[in-house]
């Protein structure tokens, strides 16, 4: 983009999360659409360009025939499994900068407890996952819990990182769950105990390490700046965006370090690069975690800890609510819902325009990093700053 | 009990397969001298589009590995727990492998490992187990 803070997420809706449902991945998409354009004060006459989801199979047609969409001068679907959410948000950025388009709609989200379930892989579509069907699930290495626990099982090798720190990432996103009553771990506590005590996945990772298989979806409306401004939704400014594409990009075994997220590095250097911050000026990080550990290697890869000082960094409580860099206010995929990372990035426009409940509301919030990973270790990174009205 | 998911090969990787048929283990080496896995038409390094099936030792140790107590598959459904372990030859490349029921306890990063094959009817792995 030639202007950082050039655009805004103007808009942003969501359906429920549940565990369970009868309706179909579009019709979510649908409803949160809808939500969305109306929090923006734009109506779908005014949407020239929708990016459907490939992580929910959502074509550009479907909106476009649902919707009554008249015109559509752009649609691109983002082909980075969790991280293509930002991946959107970057190509509507770019199609607006351009003069390509003026009002960018972005829904996500999916069936992740109804439909294909998120634990057996089956929720990636991409031939990307091509090599790993041919090399790795013929030896029982299915899914991503087993990918993600390869990875983690090194870090804890490497620096010795314990269970017990990956059980107060999950504690810490539970607290914050139980803030926020549309999570749905919304009134089930959950203790270190709980975690240590609840039963073995794939090691390390027990269930409390594993996040929600949930249905919902949620959606963006994504305008310039100054359009934002004049609908009095201006408050949530992207001022930085990156994404990358991780070094070997077909398996998580094959990386060179797989204790880091190397692409996560260079996403959030290009991200900090055009916003001109760093992980010093946030005031919370939005982490699209699949599991525990990815909280802890997301923070070493932003830079917001050394590598290997993420585990003590987690265990001393500066990821909750009122810590040095709280992390995930709504209770993450740990415990608010899996909706592929549109609620991070929801709940971050919330906490710029304060209107979360005051709980969970992290005080004079003005600066929001939101994290996604991505197939195999890919990585998008958007910084989100408080604008005016 | 049900089988475990066929691996698809393609016109790049069938070599890999047909060897594995033969109990012969061997990955891409380019003619810059380096060995790659998994197959792919170029090199990375030099970009060069000529290389052989290159025999390699099969010895190697444990880079990390997860034990699985949930079965993703049915093919593992009576067999939980059981270890998942990436494997880092002496080559420099990397396979993925489930171990044998008897190495679940003992699997640790770092440990030596030894290459069998497993004839699994239609296609044949090649697969690791704790060095003895």
């Amino acid at each position: 983009m030639s202007q950082a803070r050039g655009c805004a997420i103007a808009g942003i809706g969501n359906t429920a999360y549940t565990r369970g449902t009868d309706r179909s991945t579009l019709e979510l998409h649908l409803e949160a659409s809808l939500v969305a354009l109306a929090d923006a004060g734009l109506t779908p006459d005014d949407v020239d360009a929708v990016l459907p989801s490939t992580s929910a199979g959502r074509g550009a047609d479907e909106f476009i025939l649902n919707l009554g969409l008249r015109d559509i001068a752009f649609a691109p679907s983002a082909h980075m499994g969790g991280a293509s959410l930002l991946s959107s948000v970057q190509n509507a950025c770019l199609a607006i900068d351009a003069g390509i388009a003026s009002c960018v709609l972005i829904p996500a989200g999916r069936r992740g407890y109804s439909g294909e379930r998120i634990s057996t892989g089956q929720g990636v579509v991409d031939t990307v996952m091509a090599t790993v069907r041919e090399f790795e699930q013929p030896y029982g290495n299915m899914g991503a819990a087993q990918w993600f626990a390869q990875a983690a099982q090194r870090h804890m090798y490497q620096y010795g990182t314990t269970s017990e720190q990956l059980g107060h990432v999950a504690v810490t996103c539970r607290a914050h769950a139980n803030l926020n009553p549309q999570a749905l771990m919304h009134g089930k506590p959950m203790t270190l105990a709980d975690h240590q005590a609840s039963r073995m996945i794939t090691t390390p990772f027990r269930l409390l390490d594993c996040s929600l298989e949930s249905d919902g979806a949620g959606a963006l409306v994504i305008t310039s700046a100054d359009r934002a401004r004049s609908l009095g939704r201006g408050q949530a400014l992207i001022a930085g965006v990156g994404e990358s594409h991780s070094n070997v990009p077909t398996s998580v075994t094959q990386k060179p370090d797989m204790s880091i997220v190397q692409s996560l590095q260079v996403a959030s250097a290009r991200a900090f690069a055009m916003s001109g911050t760093t992980i010093a000026a946030a005031d919370a990080v939005l982490i699209h975690e699949g599991f525990t550990w990815y909280v802890i290697a997301a923070l070493e890869a932003l830079s917001a800890v050394k590598p290997g000082e993420g585990g003590p960094f987690v265990a001393d409580g500066n990821i909750r609510l009122g810590g040095a860099l709280p992390v995930n206010p709504h209770g993450g995929a740990l415990s608010e819902g899996h909706v592929s990372g549109v609620n991070h990035v929801i709940e971050a426009v919330r906490q710029l325009r304060r209107t979360v409940e005051p709980a969970r509301q992290v005080p004079d919030c003005a600066n929001v990093v939101v994290v996604n990973e991505g197939n195999f270790f890919d990585g998008a990174v958007l910084v989100l700053e408080k604008g005016e009205l | 009990m049900s089988e475990r998911p066929v691996p698809p090969p393609n016109p790049v990787s069938a070599g890999f397969w047909e060897a594995a048929r033969r109990h012969e283990l061997v990955v891409q080496r380019c003619e810059c001298g380096q060995y790659r896995h998994y197959p792919q038409v170029l090199c990375p390094d030099c970009r060069s589009a000529n290389w052989t099936w290159a025999r390699v030792s099969g010895r190697g140790e444990i880079y990390t590995f997860t034990v699985t107590h949930r079965p993703f598959h049915p093919a593992w459904a009576d067999t939980v727990p059981y270890a998942v372990a990436t494997v880092e030859l002496e080559e420099g490349v990397r396979m993925v492998s489930d171990l044998p029921p008897e190495d679940t306890e003992a699997v640790r990063i770092g440990a030596p490992v030894d290459l069998f094959f497993d004839d699994q009817g239609s296609f044949t792995l090649p697969r690791f187990r704790l060095a003895r």
